[in-house]
């Protein structure tokens, strides 16, 4: 039986308390995984001074060549895991049993990560507008124009809670270590596999051990990251949302309701974006923040919303081995039944029709034994004011709306992920200046399709750095 | 069931005997006109038998329905005053009460008693008689700040305490208002190293696990350490006292400091832990204060099924005083069955946590 230690900077920590991870669909206890306690990380924080020194005393170009190293270990070698070793086979195979997302999506998700860490290089010279790195490191330098700037690190480390459902996030965090920051990780309950093999991946690249902490546990332990790490990322709900939303210290990361709009001058030919849609809907289960869950429109609703329906109405569960499987099952008990009632009560509202029910030749929720399956599900509602309008779940949902293309952005609301298409001037100023939108495509680009180059919710650099005023000598009299 | 000895069996059941004996005492005063409160003598109206005849040892004790939480919210308070106890001076404890009425136990003298026969169980040469004690608990209508308090005075020492109202602390937490609950447990720390920085020699405390961890970080933070403030012996409990934060206690907070756990309530007084012996691997065990408490490990589906022992099941307790009758009321808590123990030769608990079903909705603050 393979048993994962808690990790304190880079020690193993053999817990008393373990909990197990099963294979969602077997029950199959496939890892213990020991606990650590709030009070194990308020104690350790005493040393993550030490994780930033350890990383200062290498240059971050060497760090970003130690990063690729760890894409490359992390997708193709076996690697040690607490009293095993994990092949990138069996990684795939165990992070799908307890996340429940099928094998081929959990290995998508590896290659992802894999060229985020391989592409470091361009994401911090994008990230950073080609700031020479070094001044990450010193505090201070000048940069090609020769202006002097101050760059403070906020934090030693960074603390992260994870979530356990969405192996997709990870890819934030990877600049992380090579900024030579250190990480506070609190790995998801289900979704331990990652930060594990990402550390030890990074660790055999050359990133000292020290750099690193890893606290499995319950909740006493999320909180105890959110209070003593100085900078903190927070994966929730709409909740955790509220709960930290304008806190400085605090990335906080839910649900994205992340939309496609057509404006009015490219609506009639929605046929050419029906690939469009229906990928940003249910690709990796539609299970991200960045999956489309709304479509607006100011016509042909109806006729959208069907051949969505068409589309993505028979797809139904396959096994998670299987290469064309494209649903992940809920696996907490009695989650997917309350969503579905959910809709159902939804769907009473007026104005709103399910249109996938007579596509799917059967219900939306199939119960299995030890998990439950939401099939997809596209309503039409004919104006923006019903609940389902603006709702996103954790399966291929998404809302056809019909609305006037100039109501659509004062009815939207937060938008993580906006795709526009239009070729409005008008309204393509309008798309660029609304502050609820977070990420915005104007073209044809599917919601998932992110540039890595790109800030995401915030530039990790603004987060994790200060610029502020430095000099060394007096400013130019004036 | 496991075995025991022959020696611990003979034990158990002379255990047994005396409970039973103790069950028939206790039923007769409560439910005498003489001597029972009002609320056990309107409520026998209605139980359909004569608890005095019909309850002669404790298993009998099942013929009482459910002992309802509600039945402890609200007044009047008199209702549980025995008569036989009538113009002795009465003292009321609280539990909860963050949100809606609290409920409450009436006391004359069983806070004193039950932390009397605790003191029996502290080692002298870590809770030296005639020192001094800090109580880093609650303060307010909680039974723990005047018992600590007696137990001090009990071993020849005064108590100091601190301010500390849970009631505000699980408020803030519930409205996510965390940066203000750390300010308020600092400004709890702060109290405590006021006290114990001057000069009041020191020795024992009482406090949680939560602001023992605090206490601990803080002394490490000013360059010292609980040992240094002079501490010798502490006592701590709650359901976040688990194995696993025991250890970590000893290995990184207490400096060598000796640290007893305990598990106790308003209801039942306080369960002590059987001593520590490293080949236990930290497993804490408790036992209740028998004859005057009973705690019982009860299958979830049905509260008057034992489980076996090692298995799970949910705590019931049993409330045995001449001024408390309290039959079978289901605890917040749940955990495993333990075999009798030399020193006490009946069932005890091990592994107590929230029960699984309140778990979620459990709030656990600073105390």
């Amino acid at each position: 039986m393979l048993e994962i230690p808690v990790i304190r900077w880079g020690k193993p920590y053999e817990s008393l308390e373990k909990t197990e991870v099963v294979h969602f669909e077997t029950g199959e206890v496939l890892a213990k995984v020991h606990q650590a306690n709030g009070g194990m990380l308020k104690m350790d924080r005493r040393h993550a001074a030490r994780a930033r020194d350890a990383l200062r005393q290498i240059p971050i170009d060497q760090l970003i060549g130690m990063a690729a190293k760890a894409g490359d270990l992390y997708l193709n070698a076996t690697l040690p895991l607490g009293t095993g070793t994990q092949s990138p086979a069996e990684f795939c195979k165990m992070q799908s049993a307890t996340t429940g997302l099928p094998e081929h999506m959990c290995a998508a998700n590896m290659k992802k990560n894999y060229f985020v860490l391989t592409h470091m290089r361009e994401i911090l010279d994008a990230l950073t507008r080609g700031l020479p790195l070094d001044i990450f490191t010193r505090g201070y330098g000048t940069e090609d124009r020769g202006v002097m700037l101050s760059y403070q690190a906020n934090s030693p480390v960074l603390g992260m809670v994870l979530p356990s459902n969405s192996p997709g996030v990870h890819t934030l965090w990877m600049p992380v270590i090579p900024l030579q920051i250190g990480l506070v990780i609190k790995p998801g309950s289900q979704e331990i596999w990652t930060p594990f093999r990402m550390a030890e991946a990074f660790c055999q690249a050359g990133v000292p051990r020290e750099a690193i902490a890893i606290y499995p546990g319950g909740h006493d332990v999320g909180a105890a990251v959110m209070e003593t790490c100085d900078r903190t990322m927070i994966f929730g709900g709409l909740q955790t949302i509220e709960k930290y939303q304008g806190n400085p210290k605090v990335q906080v990361h839910g649900p994205g309701f992340s939309k496609i709009l057509l404006g009015d001058d490219v609506v009639d030919n929605w046929r050419d974006y029906l690939d469009l849609m229906a990928d940003s809907i249910v690709l990796n289960s539609g299970r991200g923040c960045i999956n489309c869950s709304g479509i607006w429109v100011s016509r042909h609703g109806a006729e959208i919303a069907d051949a969505l329906a068409q589309r993505l109405g028979p797809i139904g569960p396959l096994p998670s081995t299987d290469p064309k499987a494209a649903l992940a099952p809920f696996t907490v008990p009695g989650q997917a039944d309350a969503v579905s009632a959910q809709i159902d009560e939804g769907c009473q509202q007026e104005g709103v029709t399910e249109v996938t029910a007579k596509y799917r030749n059967g219900p939306r929720l199939e119960k299995r034994e030890r998990c439950d399956y939401l099939r997809p599900t596209i309503v039409h509602c004919t104006s923006p004011e019903p609940t389902l309008a603006n709702s996103e779940y954790m399966f291929p949902f998404t809302a056809v709306v019909d609305c006037p293309q100039e109501k659509m952005l004062s009815s939207i609301g937060q938008t993580l992920v906006c795709t526009a298409i239009t070729n409005n001037p008008k309204f393509s100023q309008q798309l660029l200046d609304a502050t609820h939108i977070d990420r915005l495509n104007i073209g044809p680009v599917k919601t998932l399709a992110l540039n890595w180059l790109q800030p995401h919710e915030g530039n990790i650099i603004d987060f994790l750095f200060r610029n502020r005023s430095f000099q060394t000598s007096p400013p130019p009299a004036h | 069931m496991t075995a025991i000895s022959p020696e611990l069996a003979a034990k158990v059941s002379a255990a047994r005997e005396r409970l039973d004996a103790h069950v028939r005492d206790i039923i007769e005063w409560h439910f005498n006109p003489a001597t029972g409160c009002p609320f056990w003598l309107e409520k026998a109206k209605t139980l359909g038998f004569d608890p005095r005849k019909a309850v002669q040892n404790y298993d009998d004790l099942k013929k009482f329905p459910s002992f309802e939480d509600e039945w402890l919210r609200g007044g009047p308070i008199q209702r549980w005053i025995p008569q036989g106890l009538k113009g002795k001076p009465v003292y009321v404890f609280e539990t909860g009460g963050t949100t809606g009425i609290p409920k409450s136990r009436m006391q004359i003298d069983d806070w004193k008693t039950d932390y009397e026969m605790f003191s029996e169980t502290l080692p002298d040469d870590k809770f030296p008689k005639g020192s001094n004690w800090l109580m880093l608990g609650p303060s307010g209508p909680r039974r723990l700040r005047l018992a600590v308090e007696h137990l001090a005075q009990f071993r020849g020492g005064i108590s100091f305490c601190v301010d500390l109202d849970p009631r505000w602390v699980v408020k803030l937490i519930k409205r996510g208002n965390m940066k203000e609950m750390e300010a308020y447990r600092d400004h709890v720390i702060d109290q405590a190293i006021t006290i114990l920085s001057a000069g009041h020699d020191i020795k024992c405390m009482f406090t949680t696990p939560k602001l023992l961890e605090a206490l601990a970080m803080k002394l490490m933070d000013q360059g010292s350490s609980i040992r240094e403030t002079g501490i010798t012996g502490i006592f701590s409990g709650g359901t976040e006292f688990t194995p696993q934060w025991y250890r970590f206690a000893m290995d990184e907070l207490l400096d060598g400091v000796f640290m007893t756990p305990t598990y106790g309530n308003t209801l039942m007084g306080l369960a002590c832990g059987k001593p520590f012996d490293p080949a236990d691997n930290y497993k804490i065990t408790y036992f209740a204060p028998q004859p005057r408490a009973v705690i019982e490990v009860v299958e979830f589906k049905d509260y008057n099924q034992l489980v076996g022992y090692g298995q799970t099941g949910r705590v019931k307790l049993t409330t045995l005083t001449k001024e408390t009758f309290i039959p079978g009321f289901m605890e917040r808590d749940e955990g495993e069955r333990e075999l009798p123990f030399d020193k006490y030769p009946w069932d005890g608990i091990s592994g107590t946590r929230p029960f699984h079903e309140f778990a979620k909705t459990t709030t656990v603050g600073v105390y």
